[in-house]
């Protein structure tokens, strides 16, 4: 209810209770942490034998040492870690910063304890760089998508549409590169596709005021129904034409790519992925550093505000939108060109949803956005390289995670999370 | 996305009552987004289509040519479509029986729309109704049908329900916006099914590939023979009546478009939102596993056996369900007629594909122009001018009063 | 001072708008003169908002002329209107809340180049403008830590920074202290006496009074007089209403039953867990008016919902009659006998999409069905009666009440909360942007309730009303009672002890004056 204008109270003598939101937040953190260090607890005992982190595979140019790590002791000691997180959130102990490194530590050793136990006594190591490699790959697409979000909702436009803007470029690029066997002009294509799809969302939102969800939907159902349909009726009538795609060669930076460890990493990777590397801080300026930056937030937090002093909202709020769909067009652009070449029906498989859920839980941030994004990327890569240690769980609920996470994420379990304050609402010149 | 106006957003798609001299508009505009998707759908087929496009290469010389080649295939694609809807008595139980999880899982995301609530995930909970449906069909032998089929339904309605509850559970008390959490929750959903497919419990003994057993004649839903006209439509009937009545005529009804149409003025009437929003939530998400049952128990026509559980079982419904529920206004009336109209494309849509060698996703393309017409009448009114307010014109009438518009 | 800004006269003429079958500015003509302030006077809806959006190039007119001098200006924008040297401090802020002080005051024209967004000028030009008019504000504090008062001077800060000649003041007193209502003043004057035009927007009658040169009174969209400074403040309530007002309530002393509604201790935290209201001690008699008075933003709204239970009380007691009633929901204290009215009625008060019947038993529904199923003939039979007996002004108890006029509106909410018995009737701000006629009403069918033995709790801003209304006023200042006084205490203690100074000090200040 009428929760009016705390600021006016001020803040200097206003005691502070713990909100009911931050408590509720706090125990769960806490209960989630409880969960998962007695899992891990569990697992010191299936732990024998040692598992062997690998630093590099067998192509690289550097070849590193295979760390062995005993694996009862490892799990043991992760375990224990995310065991004294948990206690500190649940029985509310220690500074809010010493609970947060607390946090990340428990994180890490989540991950790691996982691994080891999973790598434990397996003949084959755990190749540390192929994990890394791969999740870069996997979250190219991913974190440019995450950037579509960040621009379309900072600037007030709610986008759960990002899946289709992924399929319609993915399948604009594939035949166009398949047409012309010219892969810049398939990037080319695939990112007019992510803008013409940002363009409907733009006028259906803008000028017809349409709700931005459900608009949102209906466009993954266009993208869907109109690639699907295009595939069938054309593709299919001559595949060696329209699908036999070419794949973005992995290009190597010179120098740099022979730095240890990181060199196989970064620096020998598609096009794609370093444009997608290079896009978070560009994006990140973009929004924060510049007078358009500064106008994209103001329509998104206040359009009102925006208008009186001389902003024109609506053609902020496209331009943004528009360069979210560059940023969706070149993800998008990924799943034919960028990876696995030809083009089939609802190829994205829900990757435009894990952007969004990256967008959400790095809070409208670019770079936090891209870490999740990262972080979502690295989940998924988890289960293919576990694959062939015999994981002792099913991919398929590693595949799951990211759904999860944001679950978790959005319910204000690991933080709140507060999106731009006029996101997804019709702006009505002067009501 | 701000919690707070999400709610009352959502309503504006879904309106309760709209006053009477406005709905000959509402009317006019849905029919007239109806022709415009099908001409798009028409352009977009004609423009895709090797033999037609390649007349228009000599359109100049022979423009006769070009349009009677795009003429002729709309008429065969469409004519298509009519017929295998509509074209004969086997048709229009196919027509039937493919609106039937359309209307139960459309009710349900209408009955959310109404509680302001804009439930994405009747996608995952068609899932949970089909894994329940199917499993309790397959797994249970030696039951008498009268048994069978009720409890097969009541626990997929009961999944359902708890899944969608889980989203409403998780707005209701920590605000979790439910279309975020929806859609990762159909992405469980759907990761589970896969799983649950390799699984002992699951799988077909014998099978290496993810599909389940067949389900006991007791637990098919019984049809009117040589047709796919079977009780599951009726059930859909019944539910759009259930829906209807709760709606408007009960108490829950009342707070639930209360809630649906201002949470705080409900609050503050001693209502408990948090309470209207799980039992609405899963109320929706009970009519979507309902639509799940549906798909795994209703007989095919050459079988008269259902479809065996696989992981693609249900389709696109929950999402279909959606664009169900925007065409018909998220009320029940409505909803069937969409329910029947967008089941009749996908009826019409294999004699399409078979008869006029149009791929049957032509329908998807529709349908998704159909709900993108419907639900922005301002785009509409915009194209057809003379649906615009006329009440600006006659300023005599309006009974409004001042203080309310120049504030 | 001598300096002379601008000299020439912007002129408003004959402008007229139009929304549908309402004339919300009917050939209005108003001049605002350099080194004048032009006071606009009218009720809430009057059509001062409407005209002062068309000025500031938010809304089009349909008819009339805009002009400075000579030279017609054609409004087509805010950025326009900027540009002509037309400046707006807006009734609602119109500030980005997250954004700082620099960048809410350089948005739409941001300093540095290339595009390249230059926050170090921003700062240096807050702080050049803010140490040249004495407004001490932080560059780069974020706007929503800020107090309303400063928030405020941020506003004014923006039409300075983009040296606005001609200034409008939209109703800027709502939020303020009688204290900072003082400085605001001061401001205006002496951005007067620098050679800018003022446009003072209210229908506070005091400030007016106080403060114009010149006085425009407008009334359903037209101008109905023009004024001098002098004019009384009955003469001035007269034009603006149409007719003589009676502004105070005929009312009996109060037939006290002793004490119904009482607080210990208690103490409520809002959403984000600040402590709103602080260890409060208070009781209501059945039989007499309590209003709690003070500034908008010191708890008094917060001190309702948690009464209602909608805000989480950490600490203290309220019990209702002897029914400990602290920490119940809303559905528990509506059937302890509690009718609430809530302070924003479009948000918490109505379901704007439901008819006037649905409305009408909102909070009962339960009452109105058997076993669960709705009784519709009863509903609307409650309806006629509720409608007739509150002089409702509608078309039928099934139009929508968002259709209904905001008096309408707020008849439609005190007609359900007192259709039944009650015990307490809390009322925030009950007559906020109500026409008079219905203020009128209102406040009577409140008394008619006190005298029916109910303990009534009356949270308001507008001292006129609480003066009215009340059989002791108690004072709320940042979450806590300065004190509790009679109704006759004189205005200027009330307005030090809403600044939060306690009675007695306030007392010798006052009698110092």
């Amino acid at each position: 209810m009428t929760a009016t204008q705390t600021g006016s109270l001020g803040t200097d003598n206003v005691a502070a209770v713990e909100a009911g939101q931050d408590r509720v937040q706090r125990l769960s953190t806490g209960g989630l942490l409880l969960v998962v260090g007695l899992l891990l607890v569990w697992a010191v005992f299936s732990s024998d034998g040692v598992a062997r982190i690998a630093l590099s595979d067998a192509f690289d140019a550097v070849q590193l040492p295979v760390i062995p790590l005993p694996g009862t002791v490892t799990v043991a000691i992760c375990a224990v870690l995310v065991l004294a997180a948990a206690v500190a959130f649940l029985a509310n102990r220690g500074a809010g910063r010493v609970r947060r490194i607390l946090g990340i530590l428990a994180g890490v050793a989540v991950v790691l304890g996982f691994v080891t136990w999973v790598a434990a006594g397996s003949t084959l190591p755990f190749t540390l760089t192929n994990q890394l490699r791969g999740t870069l790959a996997v979250a190219t697409p991913l974190v440019l998508g995450a950037l579509c979000g960040v621009f379309s909702e900072r600037a007030g436009v709610v986008n759960v549409a990002i899946e289709g803007q992924f399929l319609t470029a993915a399948f604009a690029a594939g035949i166009t590169a398949s047409l012309t066997k010219s892969l810049l002009a398939g990037l080319f294509a695939g990112v007019l596709a992510g803008v013409a799809m940002a363009a409907v969302l733009a006028l259906f939102s803008l000028k017809y005021l349409m709700d931005h969800v459900i608009l949102g939907v209906v466009i993954n159902l266009l993208a869907s129904g109109l690639t699907g349909f295009l595939f069938k009726q054309l593709v299919s009538s001559d595949v060696g034409r329209y699908n036999a795609v070419p794949i973005m060669p992995r290009i190597a930076i010179p120098l740099l790519d022979r730095i240890p460890f990181l060199g196989p990493i970064l620096f020998n990777q598609t096009a794609l992925a370093y444009i997608a590397i290079l896009a978070v801080p560009v994006s990140w300026f973009l929004l924060f550093k510049t007078k358009w930056g500064l106008r994209v937030r103001s329509v998104g937090e206040h359009p009102h505000a925006a208008d009186t002093v001389g902003i024109n909202v609506v053609w902020t709020k496209s331009a943004s939108v528009l360069l979210g769909g560059v940023m969706a067009g070149l993800g998008g652009a990924y799943f034919t060109i960028g990876s696995t070449g030809a083009f089939r029906p609802d190829l994205t498989v829900g990757n435009g949803f894990i952007a969004l859920a990256a967008l959400i839980m790095g809070r409208w941030h670019p770079v936090l956005a891209a870490l999740m994004a990262l972080f979502f990327g690295f989940v998924t890569q988890l289960g293919q390289t576990l694959n062939p240690l015999g994981s002792p769980i099913d991919s398929t609920f590693l595949l799951m995670l990211p759904y999860v996470a944001t679950i978790i994420a959005v319910a204000g379990l690991v933080g709140r999370v507060r999106g731009p304050a006029a996101d997804g609402q019709p702006f009505i010149k002067s009501s | 996305m701000t919690e707070e106006s999400a709610a009352e957003k959502v309503v504006t798609v879904a309106p309760g009552t709209a006053p009477r001299s406005r709905r000959w508009v509402g009317v006019a505009t849905t029919l007239i987004a109806l022709v415009l998707a099908f001409l798009v759908g028409a352009v977009v087929m004609v423009v895709s289509d090797p033999n037609v496009v390649s007349k228009f290469a000599y359109f100049f010389s022979r423009p006769g040519d070009a349009l009677g080649a795009a003429w002729d295939k709309v008429v065969l694609a469409f004519g298509a479509l009519i017929r295998g809807s509509l074209g004969s008595w086997g048709a229009v139980t196919e027509t039937t029986a493919q609106a039937t999880p359309l209307i139960c899982a459309g009710l349900g995301v209408g009955l959310a729309f109404r509680a302001g609530l804009f439930n994405i995930g009747g996608q995952g909970q068609a899932i949970w109704g089909a894994i329940v449906g199917a499993w309790i069909g397959f797994s249970l032998t030696g039951v008498p049908m009268a048994l069978h089929i009720p409890l097969a339904l009541i626990c997929a309605i009961a999944f359902g329900a708890a899944w969608g509850g889980i989203a409403g559970f998780l707005k209701a008390r920590t605000g979790a916006h439910e279309v975020i959490s929806t859609i990762m929750l159909n992405h469980i959903a759907g990761g589970l099914l896969g799983y649950f497919l390799i699984t002992p419990l699951f799988q077909m003994p014998g099978r290496t590939d993810p599909i389940s057993p067949q389900v006991e004649w007791t637990a098919v839903l019984p049809r009117l023979a040589g047709t796919r006209l079977h009780v599951g439509f009726l059930l859909a009937l019944l539910a759009a009546f259930a829906v209807w009545w709760l709606l408007e005529r009960t108490t829950l009804g009342f707070q639930i478009r209360a809630v649906g149409h201002n949470p705080h003025a409900a609050e503050t009437a001693g209502m408990s939102v948090g309470r209207v929003t799980i039992v609405a939530m899963s109320l929706a998400g009970g009519l979507a596993g309902l639509a799940g049952a549906q798909m795994v128990l209703a007989p095919t026509l050459l079988t008269s056996y259902p479809p065996q559980l696989s992981s693609g079982i249900v389709g696109g419904v929950g999402f279909d369900a959606i664009t169900v529920a925007l065409l018909g206004r998220s009320r029940p009336l409505g909803i069937v007629g969409a329910g029947l109209l967008f089941g009749a494309m996908k009826a019409g849509g294999l004699t399409m594909s078979a008869e006029a060698q149009t791929p049957s996703e032509l329908t998807a393309l529709i349908q998704a122009l159909i709900v993108l017409f419907v639900a922005a009448p301002k785009f509409v009114t915009w194209l057809v001018p003379a649906l615009r307010d006329r009440r600006s014109a006659r300023p005599a009438s309006a009974p409004k009063s001042k203080k309310e518009v120049s504030a | 001072m001598t300096a002379t800004v601008t000299d020439q006269v912007l002129r408003l003429e004959g402008i007229t708008k139009r929304f549908g079958a309402l004339t919300a500015n009917d050939s209005i003509t108003v001049d605002l003169v350099p080194g004048r302030i032009h006071c606009l006077l009218g009720e809430n809806g009057a059509g001062k908002s409407t005209l002062m959006n068309i000025l500031y190039g938010l809304l089009e007119a349909d008819d009339g002329t805009i002009s400075i001098g000579d030279r017609e200006l054609h409004l087509t924008s805010s950025k326009k209107a900027m540009a002509a040297g037309i400046g707006m401090v807006h009734q609602h802020f119109m500030l980005i809340p997250v954004f700082t002080v620099a960048e809410n005051l350089v948005l739409g024209r941001e300093p540095g180049s290339f595009g390249l967004l230059d926050l170090g000028a921003a700062r240096k030009k807050v702080r050049e403008l803010s140490d040249r008019y004495k407004l001490d504000v932080d560059p780069d504090a974020l706007v929503e830590n800020l107090p309303v008062g400063v928030q405020q001077r941020v506003e004014i800060l923006k039409a300075l920074a983009n040296d606005a000649h001609y200034l409008v003041f939209d109703e800027p007193t709502a939020v303020l202290t009688p204290q900072e209502i003082d400085e605001l003043m001061e401001i205006m004057r002496a951005l007067r006496d620098e050679g800018r035009a003022i446009c003072f927007i209210t229908h506070k009658l005091r400030e007016v009074r106080a403060v114009a040169d010149d006085i425009t009174v407008i009334r359903r969209g037209k101008v109905v007089g023009r004024a001098e400074p002098s004019a009384s403040e009955s003469e001035l309530a007269e034009l603006m209403v149409g007719r003589a007002v009676n502004l105070k309530v005929d009312k009996d002393q109060p037939q006290r039953s002793g004490e119904r509604l009482v607080l210990e201790g208690f103490t409520v935290a809002d959403h984000a867990g600040h402590i709103v209201v602080d260890h409060l001690d208070l009781t209501v008699e059945g039989g007499e008016v309590l209003c709690v008075a003070g500034v908008q933003g010191n708890g008094q709204s917060e001190l309702a919902a948690a009464l209602l239970g909608t805000l989480p009380v950490v600490a203290g007691t309220a019990t209702l009659d002897g029914v400990d009633i602290t920490h119940a929901p809303p559905k528990q204290t509506i059937a302890a006998g509690l009718g609430f009215v809530p302070e924003d009625r479009q948000r918490d008060g109505f379901v704007g999409d439901f008819s006037i019947a649905e409305n009408l038993v909102l909070n009962r529904p339960q009452e109105f069905a058997n076993s669960g199923n709705l009784k519709l003939k009863d509903i609307s039979r409650n309806a006629k009666e509720r409608i007739e007996e509150f002089d409702i002004r509608t078309s039928g108890e099934d139009q929508f009440v968002k259709a209904l006029s905001g008096g309408n509106q707020q008849k439609v909410v005190l007609a359900r909360e007192l259709s039944r018995p009650l015990s307490l009737l809390i009322a925030n701000q009950p007559t906020r942007g109500v026409d008079v006629g219905a203020i009128e009403f209102l406040h009577k069918r409140i008394i008619e309730e006190r005298d029916r033995g109910t303990a009534v709790l009356i949270v308001s801003t507008e001292l006129d009303e609480v003066e009215s209304l009340a059989d002791r006023i108690a004072v709320m200042y940042r979450g806590g009672i300065v004190g509790v006084v009679p109704p006759d205490t004189p205005r200027e203690v009330l307005g030090l002890m809403m600044a939060g100074i306690r009675q007695d000090e306030g007392t010798e200040e006052a009698s110092d004056d």
